[in-house]
């Protein structure tokens, strides 16, 4: 025992010092803890009492209502129903890939989609929700409250969404909204357009429209927990909802316009207020329903959309471009006079056809119309003369008149995509063919062919300035804008242009115009069927109009051809020539223009022209720029 | 050496009043208020409710407080006997763990037998605390000091470190590793041995760390720069600190604790629970909770000081020393001192097992205290 008691009293002391510098390291140790205790509740504290609090504090934006859409007679064409949509935010660890996977298991998400969510997820700053489906079923909303427990961070908000009451009818005037890309955000600094539920106008006036319709964004304070969920709320700052807009379309008549073309495969028209420049009816057939892509439109129906040969996705009255044919020569006779190439007692001769070198350049008149003054060639559509009148006026001159009538350029209507047209001249000709102007080339541009395109607003916006004693009107599709809606109200009537004069001699007008009523109004016109309305009866007068008609060339025929019996009606469709019909009544204090194309309808008299006739005869018998009384308020929704 | 060999070799038998009083019942004190302040924390963190934490915390203590009891009553002859037969079956069990977790495909540290689940980790802990004390009772200090004596407490060392590393527990790991280096410090092994194996481990790092998971990996990593991943690996410590700051020098309050009442602490009611009362009672209750520990730790020292063998100094200076593990460990690592390896802090995080370890071992040291004269076999 001794042994013992000896060996550990030499053990024991060891110990003991070693004891106590085991025990002096820990002490330091501790001292290390309580000098980090002090670091971050002492010295640092403020900075991890403002990270606890912006971890405890989102701020959400609320999106105030878009803007509602009506026509001028206040009937509703985009407002907004009911969305019930999923939402989500999510911790930033594991959780997200949890909650991607459970949603999935539920709404079938698919990978591309998952893949969309977790990236949304990760990327989402400060406890902002993002979208993980919207329009959902009642079914799905309720499988996912049923879930909501093993669902942490979901949860379904009721928004909005876009609803086109009319849809294919105005789907190229209203467009359609969709989500917002990067391009939007460009030179844009709304916080609204953060927002993963945000839509943002991509076509027709949700674009031209967009920063008046979205509104300003509300924001509420919440308190949040790691998942995003909100605790409570702490503080609501309400937005202001977006502009409610009054469109210058008169939707009765755009029916009628729409119901009428859809006799044929498709086409345009467009009727012009010619004092106010108010666009009364801009329809393009056939269209599209918008309402597929408020709900999101598949890839085959887009697919569809794209590949159809008449172009639905076009809104052919500003995007469609075609040779204006025989229309234009309301422009050549114009230039004539004006340039003072030919007075209005000028006749030049038709003997059925001109020759400029060795080509021969034909008057649809295989005979010849023998002579005419300009008014009678109006009348008459003498192809001889505006070769003549062409050459005379020079190419200068007819380019400088045509861009007082609106052509070759793009106007202020300010809907999107709209396309210029082609208004040759000698510098475009040198630019785009490196050959110098022929008089062959007037010859082509006095009659509206060759190089020469516009589209169905141009041709419209022509007529229109004719009609008015040359003010030089832009077409406008707002007619009035308001935040309430009850201050949403059609502006007084006006009888006067505002617009600035573009100084033509109101002699020369006053020819063109006479030429125009002729050609509906007296036995040579040649749209002369249309004195009669479509009951058989002859117009009343204070309802006469005048007219032009128009055929564009798509396929010459050539006198090979011609010689084998090949004639418009027995080509194919899509090469059969264009009809065209311009128009504005009434001829003693014309307030109303109206352009017609029908695709491919071949003669403008016999298809273009009644369905001018029949728009403008209603356009006229309403008479929307005067009755602002048939505006009627919607009742709030 | 004044004291008369007779009292030695025929030593007066301690009466089981004696015995009673010998206990340290100041120091069952402090662990009771250690574990009052888990129940107050874990009240807090389910949101102001016993449900489901506080409640099971409270009754758990109790019960183990009893067998913590019964465990300091029993003479240390009985440990000295069963310390073999105990590391055995604790090493017997991690293994079975191993080979669970390799069939069930992932990270296993529990078997379950019938309606408990045990965690061998934990019992391994004190397993080799006790066969450590038992092997160097049985030596002298010259034989203590022998580079050759020094390879049979490595191997018992090494053995759990190698299975729970594979489970894979770095926490467990780092705690018996540095515990038993704790111990064989104060049994006398040679200050350049230690020196000499620090040198191995730093030249054997980038061995270790081909062995390391990924996720193990990405924690050190994360560890040595918090901002490389502010979102991924790195938010659970950078909530913790944001957490802990915000508390500031008084709290926020009870139960007025944003950071965990709103979820952005993980884990708060195990491994982060120091968080999560830091944030309500600030760097004043922050200290008293440490001062706390450091009151259990000063007890330890003092028994073993005032043991009169050579078992009772190596197993109170090795309880002590895994009591300070676990504390110091757990909080470095909530306060992103050290990477986040999963180490309960002692008596107040929730957690059966852990909470029946250490007042297994608590009892352990306390019987050291009552048992501190008793006659011990040298042993071998």
């Amino acid at each position: 025992m001794m042994r013992y008691r000896k060996g550990d009293n030499e053990r024991s002391s060891l110990f003991m010092r070693r004891a106590l510098v085991l025990g002096g390291a820990q002490a330091a140790l501790m001292s290390a803890l309580v000098g980090r205790l002090y670091q971050l509740q002492v010295l640092e504290t403020n900075r991890f009492a403002t990270l606890a609090e912006e971890n405890r504090v989102s701020l959400r934006l609320l999106p105030p209502p878009r803007g509602l859409i009506f026509d001028r007679t206040g009937q509703p064409l985009a407002i907004n129903r009911n969305n019930f949509r999923a939402m989500a935010t999510s911790d930033r660890g594991r959780g997200a890939e949890i909650l991607v996977d459970r949603l999935d298991q539920i709404l079938n998400l698919g990978d591309a989609e998952k893949q969309r969510l977790l990236r949304d997820l990760r990327r989402s700053r400060n406890a902002q929700p993002v979208l993980v489906r919207e329009n959902l079923g009642w079914e799905e909303v309720a499988r996912l409250e049923f879930n909501a427990p093993d669902l942490p961070g979901m949860f379904i908000d009721l928004g909005q969404t876009r609803d086109y009451p009319e849809g294919a009818l105005m789907s190229h005037i209203i467009g359609y909204t969709g989500r917002v890309s990067d391009e939007d955000l460009n030179g844009r600094d709304d916080p609204l357009l953060s927002l993963p539920t945000m839509r943002f106008g991509k076509k027709g006036m949700e674009r031209a429209l967009e920063d008046d319709l979205r509104g300003k964004a509300g924001a509420v304070q919440v308190e949040v927990n790691a998942v995003g969920r909100v605790v409570r709320e702490l503080d609501r700052t309400e937005g202001q909802p977006g502009v409610n807009a009054l469109l210058t379309i008169d939707l009765d008549l755009q029916r009628l316009a729409a119901d009428r073309l859809a006799e044929h495969h498709s086409g345009s028209v467009v009727v012009l207020d010619v004092v106010t420049g108010d666009v009364i009816v801009m329809a393009s057939t056939p269209g599209f329903d918008p309402n597929m892509f408020a709900r999101g439109i598949t890839q085959s129906e887009w697919r569809e959309l794209l590949d159809s040969p008449e172009r639905p996705l076009n809104n052919k009255a500003i995007q469609g471009v075609y040779p204006p044919g025989s229309t234009y020569k309301i422009c050549t006779a114009l230039a004539a006079l004006e340039s003072k190439a030919i007075d209005p007692g000028t006749v030049l001769p038709c003997p059925g056809y001109l020759t400029l070198g060795d080509i021969k350049f034909h008057c649809w008149l295989a005979g010849g119309h023998g002579g005419l003054n300009v008014q009678g060639a109006i009348t008459n559509s003498c192809d001889c003369f505006f070769y003549e009148a062409a050459r005379r006026a020079g190419v200068d001159k007819i380019d400088e008149v045509a861009a007082k009538l609106g052509f070759g350029k793009v106007s202020e209507l300010g809907l999107p995509g709209e396309s210029p047209g082609n208004q040759p001249s000698r510098g475009w000709k040198q630019d785009k063919y490196n050959i110098p102007w022929q008089q062959g080339d007037s010859f082509n541009l006095g009659i509206g062919q060759g190089y020469m395109t516009a589209t169905p607003l141009q041709l419209a916006i022509m007529t229109a300035r004719v009609a008015n004693g040359g003010y030089e009107v832009q077409p406008n599709l707002l007619l009035a804008k308001a935040t309430p809606r009850e201050e949403l109200a059609p502006p007084p009537p006006r009888e006067k242009p505002v617009a600035p004069s573009l100084r033509f001699n109101p002699l020369f007008l006053n020819i063109v115009r006479q030429g125009m009523t002729d050609v509906v109004n007296s036995g040579g016109g040649t749209a002369n069927q249309l004195r009669i309305d479509a009951q058989g009866k002859l117009i009343e007068p204070q309802y006469r109009f005048a007219g032009k008609t128009g055929t564009a060339q798509v396929k010459r025929i050539t006198e090979h051809e011609r010689a084998m019996g090949i004639t418009q009606a027995s080509l194919p469709w899509h090469l059969r020539h264009h009809a065209l019909f311009v128009c504005f009544g009434p001829v003693d204090n014309p307030r109303y223009a109206c352009s017609v194309i029908v695709e491919h309808g071949m003669a403008g008299g016999a298809t273009a022209g009644p369905i001018g006739r029949d728009v403008l005869l209603e356009t006229m018998k309403r008479d929307p720029s005067r009755h602002t009384d048939r505006f009627k308020k919607m009742a709030s929704r | 050496m004044s004291v008369p060999s007779l009292s030695l070799s025929t030593p007066a038998p301690v009466s089981f009043g004696e015995k009673i009083w010998r206990i340290n019942w100041g120091l069952i004190l402090v662990l009771t208020a250690i574990a009052a302040v888990g129940v107050v924390a874990l009240y807090s963190a389910a949101g102001g409710r016993f449900d489901p934490w506080a409640a099971k915390h409270a009754i758990r203590y109790g019960v183990a407080l009893g067998l913590c009891l019964v465990v300091a009553l029993i003479n240390p002859k009985v440990w000295l006997a069963l310390a073999w037969p105990i590391y055995v079956v604790s090493m017997l069990l991690l293994v079975a763990v191993d080979v669970i977790g390799k069939i069930g495909m992932g990270a296993q540290r529990w078997l379950v037998l019938g309606p408990i689940q045990i965690q061998p980790s934990e019992i391994a802990k004190v397993a080799v605390i006790l066969v450590l004390a038992r092997y160097y009772h049985g030596l002298t200090r010259e034989r203590a000091e022998k580079f050759l004596y020094t390879l049979p407490p490595l191997m018992i060392i090494m053995a759990p470190v190698a299975l729970v590393m594979v489970q894979p527990d770095l926490g467990t790991a780092m705690m018996v590793l540095l515990g038993g280096a704790a111990l064989l410090f104060v049994a006398g092994v040679r200050i350049w041995m230690f020196l000499g194996a620090a040198v191995a481990a730093v030249g054997c790092l980038p061995f270790a760390w081909s062995f390391m998971h990924e996720y193990q990996r990405k924690r050190v990593l994360t560890f040595l720069d918090p901002d490389r991943d502010p979102l991924g690996a790195g938010y659970h410590i950078t909530q913790s600190k944001i957490a802990i700051g915000s508390g500031g020098l008084f709290g926020k309050g009870f139960l007025k604790g944003t950071q965990s009442a709103l979820n952005f602490l993980p884990e708060k009611q195990t491994d982060f629970i120091f968080t999560t009362f830091v944030e309500e009672w600030g760097m004043i209750g922050a200290l008293v909770l440490l001062a706390l520990f450091t009151l259990v730790l000063l007890w330890g020292f003092s028994i073993a000081l005032r043991s009169q063998h050579h078992f009772g100094r190596l197993v109170a200076l090795g309880v002590t020393s895994m009591m300070f593990l676990y504390v110091f460990i757990n909080t470095s690592m909530v306060m992103g001192l050290l990477p986040v390896v999963g180490v309960p802090l002692p008596l107040v995080s929730n957690g059966g097992t852990a909470m029946v370890s250490v007042m297994f071992a608590c009892g352990l040291l306390i019987g050291v205290n009552v048992h501190r004269d008793a006659q011990l076999p040298l042993v071998r």
